[in-house]
């Protein structure tokens, strides 16, 4: 009961933090509430018996990304926001897509089955504890994958220091 | 209502009644500890540079910081014209919440903690990287150009020492086995050395300098350089919200100190060969331990202070970036291979 209070909470502050997101007309509250929302798929992701996830998503997303996001509007100096009533021309458009992509998630929902049990049980997964159970997943069953997403990211870092080379000689 | 879920209601209220006195406990030990670190701080900076410090109000000035809790809260609460009001409010808040979370993972001793959590040390990370968003945020809402580039400054320097940050404490992490707090200091009790300093000791290093540039103080207090920026994100505050800043800064100190502890220093056990030697050491509480060497560390942090100059801003970032991370790196690998060779331990 007490849980399902609490998934009742983290669930719908998602809804309306999101909703505040897009809403707001000062840049810098949504990226605050952007954050809050962070904290409540952190919640989420706890109820899954994911603490690693749920640490991470704080640690990078709250942490690192959103002061990037932070930084970058801090630089834009857009304290007030444009003085334009709505930001993007085509917003019907973009209503009527994500109301299909709700429309579609909402059905499915309703011919959802459970799988098949794999051999990663709740209780295998909380003996082990969350973290060790991902690394030994990540190293053993899924290395090619986890090593080539690895080399992906150290291509970007490169391309981003290439990149940033480059404007500097100018 | 049946008699179970009765007995079930009152565990539960038993259990949050028993978490509620903890957190209580916790904080006022905390927060009483805050207030004579400033005392502290001021008696050992004003020895070290041949002055008496704090005499007038109480003892050798042993009443100042209650004074100094007094002024403050009456002092007048300056907002500046044109500052982001509600983000202005809650930047300090948010600093010291962040900081005072993270005490829920900590173990004082054998069981005295708040929450034992699996993943601690995670925890520990992702709360100080949230701190930054007080100073940040503080920086932003005050509408002033010094507080502006103190926060600018801090962001930068909390992201990237926060790298070497983690990266020195994934050693103590392999050789424990384990993120959890209290479980590293059950392995390092079992560990023949008895402490983590021994063979962490580049860990050590990277650890205590990052830690340093995490919390703000000197030589990397870059972001409140009085010289250059009055002083920093805070200028624009005053009264009590300027003290919510001092005590997020010294709670994030104690709060560093703590993990130097538990994961370098031992916790609450004294290492086997001592305990060996002097067999009636045993006798004493762990807490008594755990708190010297908690003041041990903040003394070493008041030490590094009154004794080196500020680093420039650029030196700052190579430090960070071209000394710490590699080190850091270079540690992991090492304590990787060792405990490979040494213990051919397999999940």
């Amino acid at each position: 009961m007490i849980q399902q209070g609490f998934f009742i909470y983290f669930a719908s502050m998602c809804v309306i933090a999101s909703a505040l997101i897009v809403t707001r007309k000062n840049v810098m509250h949504a990226v605050l509430l952007m954050l809050l929302l962070f904290f409540h798929v952190a919640g989420l992701y706890l109820f899954l018996n994911a603490e690693f996830l749920a640490a991470i998503q704080i640690i990078i997303y709250a942490g690192a990304i959103m002061v990037l996001f932070l930084f970058v509007v801090m630089l834009l100096n857009l304290r007030e926001g444009p003085n334009k009533r709505v930001y993007i021309r085509d917003w019907p458009m973009g209503l009527i897509v994500a109301a299909g992509i709700m429309l579609v998630f909402v059905v499915s929902t309703f011919y959802l089955r459970l799988g098949e049990g794999g051999a990663w049980s709740i209780d295998k997964i909380k003996t082990m504890t969350h973290t060790s159970a991902i690394g030994y997943v990540l190293f053993t069953q899924y290395m090619l994958p986890f090593e080539i997403a690895s080399v992906i990211l150290l291509v970007a870092i490169i391309g981003a220091i290439v990149l940033a080379r480059k404007k500097l000689k100018d | 209502m049946n008699i179970g879920s009765a007995i079930e209601l009152k565990g539960l209220l038993w259990d949050i009644g028993v978490i509620i006195f903890k957190i209580a406990i916790v904080l006022a030990a905390v927060m009483g500890h805050v207030a004579y670190a400033t005392y502290f701080e001021r008696k050992v900076i004003a020895r070290m540079q041949m002055r008496l410090g704090p005499m007038i109000v109480g003892p050798y000035g042993i009443l100042q910081p209650i004074a100094d809790g007094i002024k403050s809260f009456f002092k007048e609460d300056i907002i500046p014209a044109n500052a982001d009001k509600p983000i202005f409010f809650m930047a300090p808040v948010f600093g010291l919440m962040a900081a005072l979370t993270t005490l829920a993972v900590i173990p004082f001793y054998d069981g005295f903690i708040i929450s034992n959590i699996n993943i601690g040390l995670l925890f520990i990370f992702a709360m100080s990287s949230l701190g930054v968003y007080g100073i940040i945020l503080a920086g932003w809402a005050s509408n002033s150009k010094y507080s502006f580039l103190g926060s600018l400054r801090c962001s930068a320097q909390v992201i990237s020492y926060e790298v070497s940050l983690g990266l020195s404490l994934v050693g103590v992490m392999l050789m424990a086995g384990s993120l959890n707090l209290t479980d590293i200091v059950h392995a390092q009790q079992r560990y023949p050395g008895g402490l983590y300093i021994i063979p962490q000791f580049i860990g050590f290093f990277t650890f205590v300098v990052s830690a340093i540039a995490e919390t703000n103080r000197t030589p990397f207090d870059l972001p409140e350089a009085e010289t250059e920026l009055v002083a920093g994100f805070f200028t624009e505050y005053s009264g009590m919200r300027f003290a919510l800043f001092f005590m997020a800064e010294y709670t994030g100190m104690i709060v560093m100190s703590s993990v130097a502890v538990l994961c370098y220093l031992g916790g609450w056990t004294l290492p086997p060969f001592i305990l060996k030697l002097l067999p009636f050491l045993a006798a004493v509480p762990g807490i008594v331990w755990f708190v010297l060497k908690l003041y041990a560390c903040i003394f070493f942090y008041y030490w590094i202070r009154a004794t080196l100059p500020r680093y420039r801003y650029d030196q700052l970032m190579s430090i960070g970036w071209k000394v710490l991370i590699p080190l850091s790196l270079v540690n992991v690998v090492i304590t990787a291979l060792m405990k490979l060779w040494f213990t051919n331990s397999h999940v």
